[in-house]
């Protein structure tokens, strides 16, 4: 198992997700950033998936799970740089993420973050 | 006569010297009598076919006539009509290029049996000639049917590039703005081409950077459930991506179609015109780049 590595910018948690994530890594990681984000009171979680070749549905209901304990703990998390083919896949499989924000980079994200903005959230 | 036609296949009981004496005749005639056969297969041809398979049958008909002449005038029992075949091939496959009908290739090669029948009309006896002309029209039955093979094959041929250039065409994505890019959609969205289209604009928008993405249906002619469903897959995926994705250019009797079918798009940002998704796009963009200004 090799843990993914979490690093506090500020208020912002940016985690970035190895190519080969297995499933007791993404367990171990969905622990470490609910005790990161209590102990630091952090705002925002950034999960950098751009280098994962691979996402299934094991590690997409992980990263939802995340995304609703953290939200439960005051921080908004945003996925960041799922590649085109990784996206087909999940939309494939019906795992859509819902609910879970997301960005191309993790400079979009940071912006969309400090306005209280999302990729997910509607235009007009 | 009236019997035989359509039926190239040789009856049982004819026998291979009655073959051989049957066709001596008709090779004589072309031997001798060529340029009166081609002659009167062009003006025979001229009423079914168009100018310029009469005109291409006057360049090309000497070659076959000489071939066919080789193939019966051997001593050989059994008659190779492939020599003969392949000419008449090549040539059905230049008409079916040139866009004749079926009727016209097959009319034109069928007019050989006439122009055959009116050179031979004055040898020997009756029996002979009746065995003769059977044998004339069998032999260019099966030409003909050759033919129309090789017709098919080069419509099908046809249709195949067509395809394949529609596929290329029709899935363009385009940067039309600084980080807005837009896939005009034009034909009928299938499953291939739903993919193709979601890997294309995927891949722009993870070029670009784009920030909005904009899925202009103004040239899809119905958009039943199955369009639908590829439309929302594709838009889930580009939110995935972090891009927001804009539909437009549904037209009034498709968005008639759609409530009565009950399609949900209540999820999908829509616009009536790619000229409003364009400016809705730039909106989000501008106001991106003024907050990055301001920090």
């Amino acid at each position: 198992m090799t843990a993914v590595p979490v690093v506090r910018i500020r208020n912002a948690l940016v985690a970035a997700m190895q190519e080969d994530i297995d499933d007791r890594s993404a367990l171990d990681l969905a622990d470490r950033l609910a005790t990161e984000v209590a102990a630091h009171g952090a705002g925002l979680v950034l999960l950098d998936v751009s280098a994962a070749q691979v996402v299934d549905s094991f590690i997409s209901r992980v990263i939802v799970d995340i995304a609703q304990v953290c939200r439960l703990l005051g921080a908004q998390v945003t996925v960041v740089g799922i590649r085109p083919a990784v996206a087909i896949t999940l939309v494939e499989l019906g795992l859509t993420l819902e609910g879970v924000r997301t960005a191309l980079t993790i400079d979009d994200a940071m912006d969309a973050a400090e306005e209280g903005l999302g990729g997910d959230v509607r235009l007009g | 006569m009236i019997g035989e036609v359509g039926s190239p296949v040789a009856e049982p009981q004819e026998h291979s010297e009655n073959q051989q004496t049957v066709r001596a005749p008709i090779a004589t005639v072309l031997a001798e009598r060529g340029p009166q056969v081609l002659a009167a297969w062009t003006h025979r041809g001229g009423s079914l076919a168009s100018r310029s398979g009469t005109a291409e049958l006057e360049r090309d008909g000497g070659a076959v006539l000489d071939a066919l002449a080789a193939a019966l005038g051997t001593a050989d029992e059994s008659v190779d009509l492939a020599p003969v075949s392949r000419l008449l091939n090549d040539f059905s496959a230049r008409r079916t290029r040139a866009g004749d009908s079926p009727a016209e290739t097959a009319g034109l090669v069928l007019a050989l049996r006439e122009a055959l029948l009116g050179e031979l009309a004055d040898i020997g006896d009756a029996e002979t000639r009746y065995a003769v002309a059977r044998e004339a029209g069998r032999i260019v039955d099966e030409l003909a049917l050759g033919s129309f093979d090789s017709f098919l094959a080069g419509r099908e041929e046809v249709i195949s590039q067509q395809g394949e250039q529609l596929l290329e065409l029709s899935t363009p994505v385009v940067r039309v703005w600084d980080r807005v890019v837009a896939a005009p959609l034009v034909g009928t969205l299938d499953s291939a081409r739903a993919q193709v289209v979601m890997e294309s604009l995927l891949q722009a928008i993870s070029d670009d950077g784009a920030l909005v993405a904009i899925l202009d249906i103004t040239g899809v002619p119905t958009v039943d459930t199955l369009v639908a469903q590829h439309l929302l897959k594709t838009v889930a995926a580009t939110r995935l991506m972090g891009a927001d994705c804009i539909v437009s250019g549904i037209a009034p009797q498709t968005a008639q179609t759609m409530v009565q079918l009950g399609i949900d798009l209540s999820d999908v940002t829509t616009r009536s015109s790619l000229a409003d998704a364009l400016a809705m796009a730039i909106d989000r963009v501008q106001a991106h780049a003024d907050r990055s200004a301001r920090r």
